[in-house]
């Protein structure tokens, strides 16, 4: 068994241990690997994980369900509102909340954004890995740019904690709506930019095509989900195998790719991208249509009431006292809810015996299962495509351990 | 959604394992039953292998534990027939002392982190496992956290009490 070791030098073998992580600077998170190398090349690897592990879901059962949001925070914190509107969502399936469309609509908004910061990290890096920094700076702008939506939104940038249980804690503002319209305008150029800093790069194919293939049999059996499962062919996406928060609305394309290579990853990943755009360009079109002014759905029971109403009106106080005591009534049942996460599909398994926290919750986290793969995947490997096929599998260590 | 509906799967289910299968239900939509561990195996190989039902994919295995229930602890699966569209929950409760259950490994290579997870949080024994470690907590950690008899908090403080909130 590969442990992590100081290497004893009385020792005589044909081959060297390498610890790769748990703080590498190459591995972008908190992951360990104990390699046996012989030369560049990887014989057996052993990954390590739960350096930063949280007991989300230990502490999710001690806390009302609106304290749970900011938890899903901290799984994939390059995408945190997918997180938190699944958990939201997962919440509202399980009391039989309807959300209005234009709900919906601004949800998905938020939702496509996320992707595509979360999309856009993951390339970028990999360009950075493969010796090519300048696309990574050239789109973090941009990603800065999204965070400047969601802090108009709900104050926050990384965690985000955004909307409630219910719909939004407040409407979007006008800067809001304009910072989102041009971010739409604008995104598309850039990535274009960057695609062609990348897409037809000699040195970038050289180093990514043909590495880390994996065939679509094999990837389903380890559970793969996201855009590395897509890569190899499958076309599984849940917003279109099981459409939420409306997602049937729009008209939008599930990019395949044919080899599951580091290349088709990056591929997938950046059509990915211009479908969301074209998915936030469908949801503005959309909400034109709505009613202005709807922010969330009438369930005065869970969705906590406005401040000024609160002092003034007895109903209003006695809802706003039960909410956040964690009062609310809730069915005892059990729900499976998933989103298409940035990685592939957060499932959030819920069982509830009707009191104030969950009996139960389970997060299924795409990188925990997508990452799996990684050890046995590498064997034969350079180190150096190693890294890049890391990289490339978009592991973040916050969904990783949970 | 599913090409093929609950009651369908339900029905071939029945057909094949009979009595074995037992509480049936659809909570939101889901098709929930409970199994022996004896038969999980068998179960999960005929839900993956057979032509028309075709589960091909394992969402997730996960825990649960009851306490005050005489088979406390539950090994819960997920799974997913891309085909078809149509997902389906199996439980298989098993006893306190010792709780083990035939490992899904040699069907799904997937199974391999799920089930030691599970392992981790609720000390379930995945029988053929070929690696049952724990994973996410310290190898020297000598408890099951997830079990309910761990409380998160001082099991001393009482400002939190149900009987505080009417309950």
């Amino acid at each position: 068994m590969n442990q992590p070791v100081i290497i004893n030098n009385q020792e005589r073998k044909e081959t060297t241990t390498l610890n790769l992580g748990p703080t590498h600077p190459a591995t972008h998170g908190v992951f360990q690997n104990v390699l046996e190398m012989d030369g560049e090349r990887i014989v057996s690897g052993v990954s390590t994980i739960g350096y930063i592990h949280r007991a989300f879901e230990k502490i999710s059962e001690h806390r009302p369900f609106y304290q749970i949001t900011p938890l899903t925070d901290r799984m994939n914190y390059c995408s945190s509102p997918i997180n938190n509107m699944g958990w939201h969502m997962t919440v509202e399936k399980m009391l039989g909340v309807v959300t209005p469309k234009r709900v919906d609509y601004m949800r998905v908004i938020i939702m496509e954004l996320a992707r595509i910061s979360d999309h856009l990290i993951c390339n970028g890096i990999l360009g950075v890995d493969a010796g090519a920094y300048s696309g990574f700076l050239y789109l973090m702008e941009k990603r800065e740019h999204i965070y400047e939506i969601y802090e108009e939104i709900c104050g926050a940038r990384l965690t985000t904690n955004i909307g409630r249980i219910g719909g939004f804690e407040r409407d979007f503002n006008d800067i809001a709506w304009a910072k989102i319209k041009k971010f739409v305008k604008e995104y598309p150029p850039v990535l274009k930019e960057f695609e062609e800093l990348f897409t037809r790069n000699r040195i970038f194919i050289d180093r990514t095509a043909g590495v880390g293939a994996v065939d679509a049999e094999t990837a389903l059996n380890y559970s793969w989900t996201g855009p590395i499962l897509r890569a190899c062919g499958v076309d599984y996406d849940v917003r279109v195998n099981e459409p939420y928060s409306s997602y049937e609305d729009f008209d939008f394309d599930i990019p395949v790719g044919t080899t599951g290579d580091v290349y088709d990853r990056y591929m997938v990943r950046n059509e990915e991208m211009y479908q969301s755009i074209r998915i936030i360009e469908q949801a503005l079109e959309k909400l034109e249509k709505e009613e202005k002014g709807v922010f969330h759905a009438d369930v005065p029971e869970i969705y906590l009431p406005p401040k000024e109403e609160v002092y003034n009106n007895m109903e209003a106080l006695i809802y706003h006292f039960k909410i956040v005591m964690g009062e609310i009534d809730t069915p005892k049942t059990e729900v499976y809810h998933c989103v298409e996460g940035a990685n592939g599909e957060l499932g959030f398994y819920l069982v509830n015996d009707g009191g104030r926290a969950p009996y139960r919750l389970h997060f299924r986290r795409p990188s925990f299962i997508n990452y799996q793969m990684y050890a046995p995947m590498s064997r034969g490997m350079l180190l150096s495509d190693a890294i890049i096929n890391m990289s490339s599998l978009n592991v973040i260590a916050g969904e990783l351990d949970a | 959604m599913g090409k093929i509906s609950n009651q369908a799967v339900l029905e071939k289910l029945s057909a094949k394992f009979g009595s074995k299968i037992s509480l049936s239900s659809e909570p939101h939509g889901l098709l929930t039953f409970e199994a022996g561990r004896e038969d999980i195996l068998e179960i999960l190989r005929f839900l993956k292998e057979d032509k028309e039902l075709n589960f091909n994919f394992l969402t997730d295995i996960t825990g649960i534990h009851y306490p005050e229930k005489e088979l406390p602890i539950g090994v819960i699966y997920h799974l997913h027939s891309f085909r078809n569209n149509v997902r389906v929950r199996i439980k298989v409760f098993l006893e306190d002392a010792n709780p083990s259950i035939p490992s899904a490994t040699p069907l799904w290579e997937g199974a391999n982190w799920m089930e030691r997870e599970t392992y981790d949080f609720f000390g379930v024994n995945f029988e053929g496992h070929p690696d049952l470690r724990r994973i996410l907590n310290v190898d020297d950690m000598t408890v099951f956290p997830m079990r309910k008899e761990y409380p998160l908090e001082d099991p001393n403080r009482v400002d939190k009490k149900d009987f505080f909130f009417g309950r």
